[in-house]
């Protein structure tokens, strides 16, 4: 049997669903999310904890069966041909999937055994890895020894033996350090250069900014929004003016005099919790100094203010009127199953 | 089910940046096999870096074959010297028992790592990553029950067998570890932790041990008893151990025990794959 899929592109699912759980208690982690990823460029899927990306990911990695929907990677079907894709998909986890027992080498040695390497090609090609990836004199430690950034170096690593054509990466810098997130984000620039198809997931509006040619953004199993870093951005201005006021009862005045001074066409601004907290989506940082003028000579005086690039909570705030913490219930569901 | 059916050459056409590619649609026979032996690797080098994986196939022939020779024997032969052709195919084949529950248990541990995690993700045979700790756990079998005839030896039992009578036994010991050791693979691939294989393992293996005529002579039980004894596979076992290294004879038991093992094999080996990667 052979099929052609002439301008298939490295992913195409539509209407994925996963559910969970049983009787009264069905949580659908993923909830009818349609999904195109071009070949040879990076989409980011974006979402907080819990909100379905690693499930989804599972499931387009034939990790997880799908309980609707259906999906292709390069033009074959998951669920028909599960051997195809795994041939077409590296995988590198949010927990490094990498063996505890055996040192570095070994366990890319073992990983190009199985991938059909003999003896000789499987320890050169794990050697010309270690090297690229800077874990050469960390080779021969056994993992358990080894640093958060090295085990998701040496897992991205396993996941190049075979030269996939498709990466999936699953938060791969959760948990590390700054320096550390960096290298990492220095060796997937790396990897998309050499024409590998990336699909990665992050909870972190930066590291999408960073990397991703598009981004998805994912809430509660659906899909929310989806376009460049710069037209997600737009929507929630480029960095907000954190204020506070020395005097809660007069936010309306002070809301007021952001609205003249910078208009709200990068976003209303955003009452805080706290009391005289008001948050101002700003097209550009140095309009700040425009506000804080408009403030003083209103006499309106403020207790702190601070300019701060966008996060993940704003962008959730402005898309789906939501913060991220609302899903703790969703992530008890993740930690369960 | 990819299980053995992979003589098939069919391929599937996928369309990536380096053009058009046409990839097999399983795995075949020899990638399986080959791929079986790197998990077997696998698990000989993570053997070698937790050497108390080997405590219950050393130590446990040792104190056993000595503390229930000298306790029963007595008892049950009239001396030592005359229980011992009894008790060493019996303590065989417990110990082989016990070397296979462990086999459940380690790959229920590791399947909760994140390693078996990729090794779904990989484009291998379904059966390799349980295959391969299956292969690798042949040198435990075969340590078990080197000791225990040693220490039989050790004490004074003279197998009238003659080296290929013990041989023989020895083989069939290892045989009958490897197949009854797809039980409790199947046990790993289902049980939600480890320490629920061990539980579930106790209950299957403490009834097939002493509910057998490994220890006492099945003709001394109540009938109901010696009913189950003699329907029970590892008596079969033991007593084709017996015939092999007690008299040389391949005897029609242990035509019995190896069918016994083919059948469990049979069933339990595509339950396994099954289960496993139908799981997480």
């Amino acid at each position: 049997m052979t099929k052609t899929h002439d301008n298939a592109p490295a992913v195409l699912a539509t209407g994925l669903v996963k559910t969970f759980g049983s009787g009264g208690t069905v949580t659908r982690a993923v909830d009818g999310i349609d999904l195109e990823v071009v070949r040879g460029e990076v989409f980011g899927v974006l979402g907080p904890n819990g909100a379905g990306k690693t499930t989804m990911l599972q499931m387009l990695a034939t990790l997880l069966p799908m309980d609707g929907g259906s999906a292709t990677i390069f033009g074959v079907d998951v669920a028909e041909h599960p051997h195809v894709v795994r041939q077409l998909v590296g995988v590198t986890g949010q927990y490094a999937s990498v063996d505890e027992n055996l040192t570095g080498r070994e366990n890319l040695f073992l990983f190009g055994r199985l991938l059909g390497l003999d003896a000789k090609r499987a320890r050169a090609t794990g050697d010309d890895l270690l090297v690229r990836f800077g874990l050469e004199d960390a080779g021969d430690k056994r993992i358990s020894q080894f640093s958060g950034g090295m085990r998701r170096r040496l897992d991205l690593a396993a996941s190049l033996i075979a030269r996939p054509p498709l990466i999936f990466l699953d938060e791969p810098t959760t948990g590390l350090d700054p320096r550390t997130r960096g290298q990492m984000w220095d060796t997937i620039r790396e990897l998309v250069r050499q024409g590998t198809t990336v699909l990665l997931t992050t909870q972190y509006l930066d590291e999408a900014d960073q990397l991703a040619d598009r981004i998805a953004v994912i809430d509660r199993g659906h899909k929310v929004a989806q376009g460049t870093p710069d037209q997600l951005k737009a929507q929630v201005g480029s960095s907000t003016l954190q204020l506070r006021l020395l005097d809660p009862a007069q936010t309306a005045q002070a809301v007021d005099v952001v609205r003249r001074v910078v208009g709200s066409d990068d976003g209303e601004p955003v009452l805080t919790p706290e009391a005289g907290g008001i948050n101002v989506p700003l097209p550009d940082a140095n309009r700040a100094a425009d506000v804080l003028i408009g403030l003083r000579e209103q006499e309106l005086l403020i207790t702190s203010a601070t300019v701060q690039k966008p996060t993940l909570d704003e962008v959730f705030m402005a898309l789906t009127g939501h913060t991220t913490e609302d899903q703790s219930d969703q992530n008890q569901m993740e930690a369960v199953r | 089910m990819t299980l053995l059916s992979s003589t098939v050459d069919e391929t599937v056409t996928a369309v990536t940046h380096a053009g058009v590619t046409d990839l097999p649609a399983r795995p075949s026979v020899a990638d399986t096999f080959s791929q079986s032996l790197a998990m077997a690797w696998r698990a000989t080098k993570k053997m070698r870096r937790n050497p108390e994986q080997f405590f219950d196939v050393t130590i446990q022939p040792l104190l056993f074959t000595a503390m229930f020779a000298y306790i029963f024997g007595g008892a049950i032969s009239g001396s030592v010297a005359d229980y011992l052709p009894i008790i060493i195919p019996g303590i065989l084949a417990q110990t082989a028992l016990t070397a296979c529950m462990a086999t459940g248990i380690q790959l229920r541990e590791d399947m909760d790592k994140g390693v078996f995690d990729r090794f779904k993700s990989l484009p291998i045979a379904r059966i390799a990553p349980l295959a391969g700790p299956a292969i690798a756990d042949l040198f435990r079998y075969g340590t078990a029950a080197t000791l225990t005839i040693l220490t039989g030896i050790a004490m004074g039992y003279r197998p009238g067998g003659g080296f290929l009578g013990v041989f023989a036994g020895w083989l069939l010991t290892i045989v009958a570890g490897w197949s009854l050791a797809w039980i409790f693979t199947y046990l790993g691939t289902i049980a939600r932790s480890a320490q629920a294989v061990q539980g579930i393992s106790m209950m299957i293996m403490f009834p097939l041990t002493f509910l057998s005529n490994a220890f006492v002579p099945a003709d001394t039980l109540p009938g109901w008893l010696e009913a189950f004894v003699k329907v029970n596979p590892v008596s079969h076992v033991v007593t084709a151990v017996r015939d092999l290294l007690n008299d040389g004879q391949l005897t029609a038991q242990v035509g019995w025990a190896l069918i016994g093992c083919a059948v469990v094999v049979a069933v339990f080996l595509p339950l396994s794959v099954r289960s496993y990667s139908h799981k997480m």
